[in-house]
């Protein structure tokens, strides 16, 4: 079964992009990453750039709107996105709390829609 | 009436719902069989006490009234679920005594049996300590969940799941023939420990992971010894306990970093815990039969030597553990016996010991990586040791222990 981890980061988290590359987060990000390819659950992913770089896009009655920022105003804001391939949920949820960004955030655990892919990509 | 007297009302609710939730729990199901129905009983009592203490005052016997109460709902839904062919007896025995509560009424306290019944066998081991922090803690399915790193929905599905089973399975409110208690006892002290969540406290760097529920662990030890007086291994249990939640204060410096057992400063260990826990261990070495818990209390108990002064004897540690592994060979102890051996004999031996468990119980273990680590430093394999920091940091989940082994790491 693959699952999505939407990891969400802090203010603080996404200060240390900023920062000297052997920074603990970005450390601790990494012991993370060559655990996940160790353990063989490693399907994809990728972080992205800060929020401050989004722009969010609507087409309303036939009007362009366009708006500078992410979608969503909140504190704690999408930070990347990884694709694990797992047996059940709660290892899943084993895997999100070891996560660095649990701890500085949030990670939300989804499960990937391989059936309603098939009903776009057939 | 004044806000200070509903205040103290409330006070008095909450306080006898948290002292008396598994006796009428205990009590309500061991008649009927039906957890569930004697929770969802005895929280419409606590509801209507909710409404009617305020107005009337608080009963001299809230328990008593609480039981009347909740009582009285559960003949209303036996009756409503028409489940009377399997309940009928209870239902009759129920009528019989659900007269007014007098003040002075006195009722068996059946949460030894209900222990057993969380912890037996026909059910999902996964589910022996929810099922107890639930029927005899009250804790809700929310909090049981986030302890357990699984989703409250799941959770709860999992919780209605056991008691079904309870209710229909046949599994009896009794306390273990002679023949099975040991063993049944076990489960009931392993579900109890699994609350606690210190696993390796001994160990260099190594991760407690989640369940926070030390307290509500401590608190059914204290119940469990309550019931049985006389078995070592339950003063063995709590003895752990105690041990090692007597450091919790010198377990994270001031700024909230993670410090190891062996950098703990001993004056903030709490004497007056580490002195019940040793009382425990006394009781528990009178009964002369020795079990996995008094080891690890004894093991607890070396390290404790440091609050008088004294050093921690490693050679102590290795037998104890030793002796353990033969009665229960986790993966945790085999661990723990690595690093006390590496302790007490070098670097070397540890990693030898190490190396002789099975490398597919550790791809996953945490604590096992933390130690390896360090081992391989001290013993001066620089590059290895740089992987094994870098598997027992991602492996991690306490930010606190993350940020120490990338310290040591370097």
């Amino acid at each position: 079964m693959q699952f999505a981890m939407l990891i969400y980061e802090s203010p603080d988290a996404f200060a240390t992009r900023k920062q000297d590359p052997n920074n603990p987060y970005t450390s601790a990000w990494r012991a993370y990453y060559r655990t996940l390819v160790a353990a063989g659950i490693y399907e994809g992913g990728n972080p992205l750039e800060v929020p401050e770089t989004a722009t969010t896009v609507r087409v309303k009655e036939g009007i362009r709107r366009v708006q500078d920022g992410p979608f969503a105003d909140t504190k704690e804001q999408l930070a990347g996105v990884m694709v694990l391939e797992l047996p059940s949920l709660d290892a899943a949820l084993d895997w999100a709390a070891r996560c660095p960004s649990a701890s500085q955030g949030a990670i939300e655990v989804r499960p990937l829609a391989p059936e309603i892919k098939a009903r776009i990509t057939e | 009436m004044s806000q200070d007297l509903e205040a103290g009302v409330y006070r008095t609710i909450e306080r006898v719902a948290r002292e008396s939730y598994g006796r009428l729990v205990a009590y309500l199901s061991s008649h009927t069989r039906d957890v569930a129905g004697a929770e969802d009983a005895l929280s419409e009592a606590l509801v209507a006490a909710l409404s009617h203490w305020p107005q009337d005052g608080v009963p001299r016997n809230p328990e008593a009234w609480l039981l009347t109460a909740a009582r009285h709902s559960l003949i209303d839904l036996i009756r409503h679920q028409r489940v009377v062919l399997a309940s009928e007896p209870a239902l009759l025995l129920f009528r019989e005594n659900a007269g007014e509560a007098s003040s002075e009424m006195k009722f068996p306290d059946e949460r030894l049996k209900l222990l057993f019944v969380c912890a037996h066998p026909a059910i999902d081991p996964a589910m022996h300590t929810p099922l107890m922090l639930q029927s005899v803690l009250g804790l809700d399915a929310a909090r049981i969940a986030g302890a357990f790193l699984i989703s409250p929905k799941t959770m709860g599905q999992r919780l209605v799941r056991a008691k079904t089973k309870i209710r229909d399975g046949g599994i009896q409110f009794e306390i273990p023939q002679e023949r099975q208690l040991p063993q049944r006892l076990d489960r009931v002290l392993e579900a109890i420990y699994a609350a606690f969540g210190i696993g390796w406290d001994d160990m260099i760097g190594a991760d407690r992971r989640g369940q926070d529920l030390a307290e509500e662990a401590i608190w059914l030890a204290r119940v469990l010894l309550e019931l049985m007086p006389h078995e070592p291994e339950v003063h063995g249990l709590l003895a752990l306990m105690l041990h090692c939640e007597a450091r919790r204060n010198a377990r994270r410096g001031p700024g909230g970093e993670y410090i190891p057992l062996s950098d703990q400063d001993a004056e903030q260990w709490s004497l007056p815990m580490i002195e019940e826990a040793e009382r425990h261990l006394g009781e528990a070495a009178k009964c002369g039969r020795l079990g996995r818990f008094q080891l690890e209390a004894a093991i607890q108990s070396v390290h404790a030597e440091r609050v008088h002064g004294g050093q921690v004897v490693w050679e102590a540690i290795v037998r104890f553990y030793d002796q353990l592994i033969r009665i229960s060979p986790a993966v945790g102890m085999k661990t723990g016996y690595a690093a006390a051996i590496a302790e007490a004999s070098g670097p070397n031996a540890g990693l030898t010991a190490l190396d002789a468990i099975e490398s597919d119980l550790v791809v996953h273990y945490q604590p096992y990586w933390a130690v390896r680590a360090h081992l391989l430093r001290r013993a001066g394999k620089v590059r290895e040791a740089l992987e094994a920091y870098d598997r027992a940091v991602g492996l991690a989940e306490d930010h606190a222990v993350r940020e120490f082994l990338l310290k040591k790491r370097g």
